[in-house]
């Protein structure tokens, strides 16, 4: 039994890093992972107050998971995410000043990280307090490791340094004998040649991030594993909020199939697709069948895991 | 006068939301297969943030002459949340044409950063455009810009994205990979709108 726990920790512990990597293979967190990786300490910066955040808010929710009614347990999460949000927010103000700087925005943006209120959702919910810890750990060291590899290529292409920054960042804490960062600026210009901004700028990020993860794709194909992809409900950032069965797509999609069809039969099918979608999203106060579906399905690999 | 045209440029152009600034990402890149779904999206998008902002500039202004900015992030998101589903059940009873439009939107916009994202910043531009005076109306309007600045992106890759399907791609860029490429090209074509703020002499 203990040894069997044991294989599990590890598994939770590394399925965040290379098979279920939150940012390549989940695609969750997107805005912050494209915002944050103009360099590496910036991503790696974020990726590590987003995993304390992550550690804290799976730590407290799976405490709580017995406590928390289902009815109200999305607003419960993001009372609890915000929290920590508030203090990571504080603790990065007061000893890090640069690094709120640059995230700006996107530090109180953690909360509505999707990672976040997904692990929330999908697994502390559901799990003891210890695994639930070593999950967030190992998503949050994913988030990271994604947030690193955007980073450093789009420094090192589109800045041509690596590392710079550094000293602004943990300076205050470890002597790093005055070491600023790796700067090829110099021996580039010697060859003749420019770093491209265009991947410091938003239009490099996008083209990093689908290259990146076409990259992914392709070893997730090697590996015998499913591309990665915004697929239904399942994959959809917002299931755990969003609670019914039918995606707004799909649901929006029905009376834009019959362009012909009358305008009553249109709207009649646009109130039956909103009524169904209400009655779905209704369902979890009585036996909440919705809410379970696309979460149990994104949890399957997970059940099958333990 | 000028300002508001300034920020309207800004939110919808040269700084816009979805593009350039990374805010709306995920609605960008799930929701944008269809015209009629991203207009849906995106209409019903500007509708929440006016909504949110018209909320919480005041609520702000209340946090910070008690000393609370600190919860700011906590309030905030928990007043747009309890926000969009209030909107949801008063639109489902009174409003049923505009529920149909955008009723089944709303609920995936409660946790956009989107939405939390414009909140933030218009409370951050009181400070940063002391010197035009930023006051609520202001608000209002970059509240709007950065909704209608979101519409355009997700129109325009709309577009994008119609093309895309009919394409041959290679098979590891296939889905979402060569979406993301095509945004970046999107992306990189409102580069050109940079300057035209300073250019048009507006600020």
């Amino acid at each position: 039994m203990a040894e069997t726990k044991k294989i599990s920790y590890g598994h939770e512990l590394t399925k965040g890093i290379l098979k279920e990597n939150p940012v390549l293979r989940l695609v969750l967190g997107t805005c912050p992972t494209l915002a944050t990786s103009t360099s590496v300490v910036n991503g790696v910066g974020m990726g590590i107050a987003a995993t304390i955040v992550l550690i804290c808010s799976n730590i407290a929710i799976s405490a709580l998971r017995k406590v928390i009614p289902s009815k109200a347990r999305i607003p419960a999460y993001i009372v609890i995410i915000a929290s920590f949000v508030t203090v990571v927010q504080m603790l990065v103000k007061a000893f890090v000043p640069a690094l709120d700087e640059s995230l700006g925005v996107f530090l109180p943006l953690i909360v509505v990280n999707c990672i976040i209120l997904g692990r929330a959702e999908a697994f502390a919910s559901k799990n003891p307090v210890l695994v639930s810890a070593v999950d967030g750990l190992g998503m949050g060291i994913g988030f990271t490791a994604a947030l690193f590899c955007m980073g450093a290529v789009r420094e090192i292409l589109g800045a041509g340094t690596f590392l710079s920054g550094i000293d602004t960042m943990i300076g205050g804490f470890v002597d790093l004998n005055g070491f600023t960062g790796f700067d090829f600026n110099e021996r580039l210009t010697h060859l003749g040649v420019a770093p491209m901004t265009i991947f410091i700028l938003p239009a490099g990020g996008f083209f990093t991030f689908g290259v990146i993860m076409a990259l992914a794709n392709k070893l997730a194909d090697k590996k015998g594993l499913q591309k990665a992809e915004l697929r239904g409900c399942e994959g959809c950032p917002h299931a755990a909020v969003c609670g019914r069965s039918d995606c707004a797509e799909q649901t929006a999609e029905k009376p834009a199939a019959k362009p012909a069809a009358a305008v009553k039969a249109a709207s009649t099918a646009a109130t039956t697709a909103a009524t169904t979608a209400a009655a779905t999203q209704k369902a979890p106060e009585t036996a909440k069948p919705a809410p379970a579906t696309p979460p149990a399905a994104g949890n399957g690999k997970e059940a099958d895991a333990q | 006068m000028k300002f508001v045209i300034a920020l309207l440029v800004m939110g919808i152009l040269t700084q816009n939301f979805t593009l350039a600034k990374f805010l709306g990402i995920c609605p960008f890149l799930g929701v944008s297969k269809k015209l009629n779904t991203a207009v849906g999206m995106s209409l019903a998008v500007i509708f929440v943030m006016l909504l949110a902002t018209a909320v919480t500039y005041p609520l702000n202004i209340f946090l910070e002459a008690h000393d609370l900015a600190y919860l700011q992030t906590i309030v905030f998101i928990l007043v747009i949340a309890a926000l969009v589903q209030m909107v949801e059940i008063v639109l489902k009873k009174y409003v049923k044409s505009l529920y149909n439009a955008l009723g089944i939107y709303l609920p995936l916009i409660t946790t956009n950063c989107a939405v939390l994202g414009v909140v933030i910043l218009n409370i951050d531009n009181i400070s940063a455009y002391s010197a035009y005076g930023f006051g609520f109306g202001h608000a209002m309007v970059s509240s709007f810009a950065a909704g209608a600045g979101f519409m355009l992106a997700m129109v325009l890759f709309a577009g994008v994205r119609s093309r895309l399907e009919t394409a041959d791609v290679p098979e590891s860029l296939k889905g979402l990979p060569i979406t993301l490429i095509a945004a970046a090209i999107v992306s990189m074509s409102f580069l050109g709108f940079s300057g035209i703020v300073e250019g048009m002499g507006l600020m």
